[in-house]
Parts: structure tokens; sequence; C-alpha cells
């Protein structure tokens, strides 16, 4: 999904090659997550007080740090924002590496979570109850964030995917929006022949893109058993991705601009970026980075693979997690409830952000808010209804930033030559495989 | 270097001069009487003028666009809205004001990072110009080697000697490396070596005058243009550094300035994230003010502390 993910695992590399003795230090405090903490205790570390460093991009969480300073007046919340992406990962692998300076609170994306988890990066939080929290979530994020039994975060956002055109340039040249990939085709073909200088999508080769739209054809390349892999990109949902995506390449339909440059925040403002299809989180970018373009876009359901099918799938997400090396795990705990279950949701909804949690999908006053930027469009009932269509069945890899990292050295070569994307599929395939062994993984193909 | 666009005529008459006297004012005592043209050289040049003189042009354009108009417009030009105060009132207040810290952090960096790189280059420069010891040989070519190492290189075996010492996400992470600049002293060597006549210094040490003495108040005044050309290197080389703080700082309340435009910019990448692309800019431009101030200030001793520096040897 971004670009960023490229670097990430080069760093956690880097890092973990680069701090050799600090790892003991890890080791030790294995069996942090397993015993029980009462909410009784809970609450007595918040009478006592203290202060908890929480390490997060999430700008909704600004006021959910004051409003929960405000209510347990003796907590301090540090919230430190300025890290995003691959510099936060590399600084959290750092920092448990090294045994400390470990936040008592990280946000981690979705993909990455397995990671943590695998090597004993995190506290189970279901020693605090997190467990009876399930019912709350929808199962994709909920999926996300669990292990068997284990509990390993609270989901912040979701992003269910759907399709974000641009209804002045499809209107423009007379073309209706696509409900399946195919009909998704013609709309570029028709669109791309009309005027050369547009494009139905850009894509230059993007692992979190390719591997949601895997997911919502009904994929499933990877599955995991502790450290049982499988991983396998010849079933058919991926052949259905293939197809349609094959063509849009050989025909030259997508434009060669990658995700989340300038390049492309200017492609989404001047209309040769006409759709593109990402989670529901993205409204929130189109009103901060593509201004000029407010009232031009609007929302609607992620094409499906056949006429009627409805199944959806998710792009990004992260949860808020307890690095087993937090100092403060009770604090730690407290305000990952209070902003992933407790009040601090329906703050983080009034300022933007896109829950994972069902009460709040269901809510009226969610699902009629009306967005300006999309000229009035109750664009959250699309995105509602998305997420209700999630198979909760999909798993990512244990070491997915690695794997992302090595996507446009296999996947990304179908863009830029002569490799079909099957036969790039395979190689990213193969590449995983032999990592993963390297790493001790039981892997089968 | 720029130096490539001096005219022929110039450079044959500049080295014939050199060998006389190195003083200061060469270059302009020597305006060849009749300047001879090269339209090569001319088109050259103006190429070069163009590759420096864009971006910086582009920067300035740019800063006085909001987002909004950072994406209607072209880039070159200016777009209908003129923001280029609300832009550098916001790069002040945004996010409660932490560019304001940013900035003072890489002046305390600069401050005592270069301040203190240079004055360790005009102390060991002296010393090795002016005083016979054993080993000088050994030091001087283990100085010529260590300029031609990058200091990038350097960057992660010191994160791991400062990461043992406990000394890394504080400022000494960043000012401890930033004092060693093998290429100050070796300029500060050059310019030593032709700078102070041993007579003088002889006759100082006759009157009495403590080696100190001699130092400050003989030899310092004699060395203060190739002072100031390294002050400007280093003043530089730490004001633009970026590598050395992203893998020794953690902690964004220490971040110099290249560091928290980055964390801006990057903001682009995050979901949810605000894009401040206009805030960047603004940032970029107001980062490289002081710089250009001090090139415009300093500049005529950056010339002949260059050109002291490249004629020896």
């Amino acid at each position: 999904m971004r670009r960023r993910t490229g670097r990430l695992l080069s760093g956690i590399a880097l890092v973990t090659s680069v701090a050799l003795g600090a790892t003991a230090c890890g080791g030790s405090d294995d069996d942090s997550g397993t015993k029980a903490v009462s909410a009784a205790d809970v609450e007595a570390a918040l009478d006592k007080g203290g202060s908890i460093t929480v390490w997060s991009w999430e700008p909704t969480l600004k006021t959910v740090a004051a409003d929960f300073h405000k209510k347990y007046p003796k907590v301090k919340v540090n919230l430190v924002s300025e890290r995003s992406g691959d510099k936060h990962y590399t600084a959290l692998s750092n920092a448990i590496s090294a045994g400390k300076g470990v936040p008592d609170v990280a946000q981690l994306e979705y993909f990455s979570m397995g990671q943590y988890a695998l090597t004993k990066g995190l506290t189970d939080l279901s020693g605090f109850g997190a467990g009876k929290l399930a019912a709350k979530y929808t199962p994709g994020p909920w999926n996300a964030v669990t292990e068997g039994d284990k509990v390993y975060g609270l989901p912040m956002d979701s992003g269910p995917m759907a399709l974000f055109y641009n209804k002045k340039v499809f209107d423009k040249y007379k073309i209706t929006v696509p409900t399946t990939w195919d009909e998704y085709l013609d709309a570029a073909r028709k669109l791309h022949k009309a005027d050369p200088k547009a494009y139905i999508a850009n894509d230059t080769g993007d692992a979190g893109f390719t591997t949601s739209l895997l997911w919502q054809a009904g994929s499933r390349p990877y599955k995991v058993d502790g450290t049982k892999v499988k991983i396998d990109f010849q079933d058919a949902g991926a052949k259905k991705f293939t197809d349609v995506w094959q063509k849009l390449i050989d025909e030259k339909l997508l434009a060669p601009v990658t995700s989340w440059t300038d390049d492309w925040y200017k492609g989404l403002g001047d209309g040769s970026i006409a759709t593109l299809s990402t989670g529901a989180w993205m409204p929130a970018n189109f009103e901060s980075g593509v201004p000029n373009a407010s009232g031009q876009w609007r929302a609607a359901a992620l094409p499906a693979w056949a006429e009627g099918d409805k199944a959806s799938a998710e792009n990004g997400g992260s949860a808020l997690t307890v690095p087993a090396l937090a100092k403060n795990k009770e604090l730690a705990y407290a305000f990952v409830e209070y902003a992933n279950s407790g009040a601090g949701v329906a703050s983080r909804v009034s300022e933007g952000a896109f829950p994972a949690t069902k009460a709040e999908l269901k809510s009226t006053e969610f699902l009629n808010k009306k967005f300006s930027y999309f000229d009035g469009q109750k664009a959250n009932e699309i995105f509602a209804a998305s997420a209700a269509n999630v198979a909760d069945d999909w798993s990512y890899l244990p070491f997915q930033a690695y794997a992302n990292s090595i996507f446009n050295d296999t996947v990304g070569k179908a863009y830029i030559s002569g490799t079909r994307l099957p036969d790039g599929l395979k190689a990213w395939q193969d590449a995983s495989v032999k990592y993963g062994k390297e790493q001790g993984f039981t892997v089968e193909q | 270097m720029s130096t490539s666009v001096t005219t022929p005529a110039a450079t044959a008459a500049d080295s014939g001069h050199a060998k006389g006297a190195p003083r200061l004012r060469r270059v302009k005592a020597h305006r060849p009487g009749k300047p001879r043209r090269s339209k090569l050289m001319t088109a050259l040049m103006a190429l070069m003028v163009l590759y420096t003189v864009v971006p910086l042009l582009w920067l300035v354009v740019n800063a006085t666009k909001t987002q909004q108009g950072l994406g209607d417009s072209n880039g070159l030009w200016f777009a209908d809205d003129f923001a280029l105060w609300d832009n550098i009132r916001d790069t002040f207040t945004y996010h409660d004001g932490v560019f304001t810290r940013w900035l003072l952090n890489t002046l305390l960096y600069v401050v005592a990072g270069a301040g203190g790189a240079t004055l360790l280059a005009v102390l060991g420069g002296y010393a090795l110009a002016k005083f016979d010891f054993p080993g000088k040989r050994g030091v001087f070519a283990t100085v010529i080697g260590a300029v031609a190492v990058p200091g990038t290189a350097l960057a992660v075996p010191t994160f791991l000697m400062f990461s043992k010492m406990g000394l890394t996400d504080t400022p000494w992470a960043v000012i401890i490396p930033s004092l060693v600049s093998p290429f100050g002293l070796y300029l500060m060597w050059v310019f030593a070596t032709e700078a102070i006549p041993a007579e003088l210094l002889e006759a100082a040490r006759m009157d009495g005058a403590s080696e100190f003495r001699t130092f400050f108040q003989v030899a310092l005044p004699l060395l203060a243009p190739g002072i100031v050309t390294v002050l400007l290197f280093t003043t530089v080389a730490t004001w633009n550094n970026y590598f050395l703080p992203l893998i020794m700082l953690k902690d964004p309340d220490w971040y110099p300035l290249t560091l928290g435009l980055s964390a801006w910019n990057s903001q682009a990448e995050t979901v949810g994230g605000e894009v401040v692309f206009n805030l960047v800019i603004t940032g970029s431009l107001l980062t490289i003010v002081p710089l250009i101030a001090a090139f415009l200030l300093l500049q005529k001793y950056w010339q002949s502390g260059l050109a002291a520096g490249s004629v020896k040897e």
C-alpha cells in the first residue's frame, strides 16, 4: 500500500544485526503476556498515576491523549508523532533490540503485527481481558490483531476498500461507474482513448494494493500456522486478478506514477488519474492533499470480480499495541482501551478516522455524515457496506514487511518489462519462500 | 567545483602569480586586461547558472503557494494566491511551533559542532605547520587518508560505538562526530604554513612571548581568512547533515531541521497524515536563508581561503 514498506525491513535487518548482544534482554521477558491483570489493578495504576510514551502518527490521537489526561489527571501521555512508516518501525525495532527507550504504546499497521508478535516484541493483552472485546470489532481487523486466543493489540482503524472516482472526468467522457473489473477495464480503454493524458489509475507495482485485490478476488496466497507457512500464488483468485491487470499493463492504461508521491497528489488533482481503489481512510488524505479537486470526486463500491459478487477487502489500517518491554503496561493498556474501545473512538471518528468498531459503523450519525469533499455524498454508507463484506480468513506473512520490500524486484518487473504478471508473482513467491526458510520457518509452496 | 568556469587566460595568469606571493587580494588584483571570450565557456557557464539557480527559483516561487495552489499551478510560476506570509507563519506555528525547536537544535549543533571543529582544526593545523615532532609524517598520512573517507560511511560504526557508550539519542551523538573535520585540519595546516612566516614566530619568542600568547596574538589574526573558510565549510556540513542525526536520534525533540522537514514531508505518505507540502517547501526556504546570508557576508574570505587550499600541494 505504501512505498515506505520497501525500506522497512532493510532498516529492521540492519538494526537487528547491529544490536546482536542486546537481543538477550528481550528474551527474558517471554512470560510477560500470560499473567492476568484485573480491571482493579488497572484502576489502581490509573489512580497512582505516572507517565506513558505513545509512538503513533495517527493525528486524531492528539485529542484522545488530552481527554485521557483530563479524565486521569495523574497520568501524563507523551505522544510522539513525528515519525511514521519505515522511520517508525526502524526506531521501534532499534529500541526493542537495545532493550531501552521502548515506548509504552506503539502503533502498528496490520501487515506488520505478525512480525513483531512472532519475535515476542508485543505484550499479549488477553491477560488484561482484551479477549472479551472481540465482539466490538469488525472481523477483518480483529483477525489481524489476534493469533489463536492471544490478542496483540486493539484495532485503531480499518480500511475497507472502495472505488474513488473523479466524477468530473467520468462525466466529461460519458463513462459509467464500473461495477465489475471487466467494466473497469473497458472504462480504462475508453478514457485513455478519449484523452491520451488521462489514465484510469496509477500503478507502478504496489505490494499492499496487489495483496488487497488478491484478497478481494478470493485468493489466499498465505497460510500461516505459528512458524509453519504456506505461500502459493497459483490459485483461481490470483488468476482472476492477473488476467485483468495484465491487460491494463499491456495496453498501457495505468499511469506510471507511484502512490504517495507529489506527482500522485498532482495527478489526483488534475484529472489525469481518474480512479483510486483504496481503503476508506482516504477521504482525510484527499482533503489535505488534493484540496484543489474538492467536489470532483465520489466514492463507489469496489468493482467486483463477478457480476453481483459483493466480496471486499481491507487495505491498510493499524492497531495500538503494548510492546513487551513497555515499562508501564497497566497504564498503557488503559490508554489503548480508552482510545480504541472506549470514549476515544467517538472522538477519533468525529475527527475523520475510519473506525474498526461495529457500533460506530452502524450508527446513523456516522452513516448519514455528508462529505463536503464528495459534494455531500454519504460515503460512509458505501464504506460500511464494504466493511461488512470483508472476508475474515485472510492472513499476512509473519515476515510481510520483508516480502513487501522485494515486491518491486519481482512482481514490479511486470510493470516495466516483458515479464508476465503470473511469472512475477511466482518469482515473488520463490523469493519469499527462500527468505522464510532462511529465517527458520517451515515453508511449503 | 565552480573553478571550472574560470577562463583559461585567467587560470594561467593566476598560477603564474601564485608562485610569487600567496596573498589574499590575488584574485582581485589580477583582472586580465583584455578578457578573451569563449563561446563554449559562456554557454557552459549559462548552463551552470541555470542548473544552480532554477531549483532556488522554484523554491522561492513555490513557497508562495498554498497546498491547493501547488496542485493547481505550473511549478515554475506563481499561483493566483500569494501565501508566502501565511506559509511562514504556519511553518512556525504548526505542531505547537516545533519548527522553532528544530531551528534551535540545528543552531546548537552548528555552534557546538562546527565551532568546535573549527577550533580543533585551527589548533591542530597550526601545530602541524609550525612545530616539528616525531610522527608528523604519520599524522599527515592519516589526515590525508581521513579526508578521503566520507562521513556517511563512518555513521554506522559510530552509531555502534555510541550505542555502547549510551550516547545515542542525545545531542552529543550529533555534536561529537561533527567535531572532527580532517579536511578543515588539512586546510588550516596548508594555510598556516603559508600565512605565518617562521621569522615572525621567532621574533615573538625572542621577545619572551609564551607559546599561547604567540598563538593567540601573533598567529591567530594572520589565520583569520583560513578560519572563516573552515568555519563556513563545517557550518555548511553540519547545517545540512541528515544521515548522522537520522541514525543517532530517536527523539523528535532533538531533531535538526533536516530531519524535521523530512518528517513533515513523509506525513504525505501516511494514512490520515496531513499533507503539508507547502510548509515543507517554505520550511526548506527558511532553512537555507541563514546559509545564504553567511555566504554573502563572508564570501570574500571564502574565495580566498578556497584558493589557498587549492594551490598548495
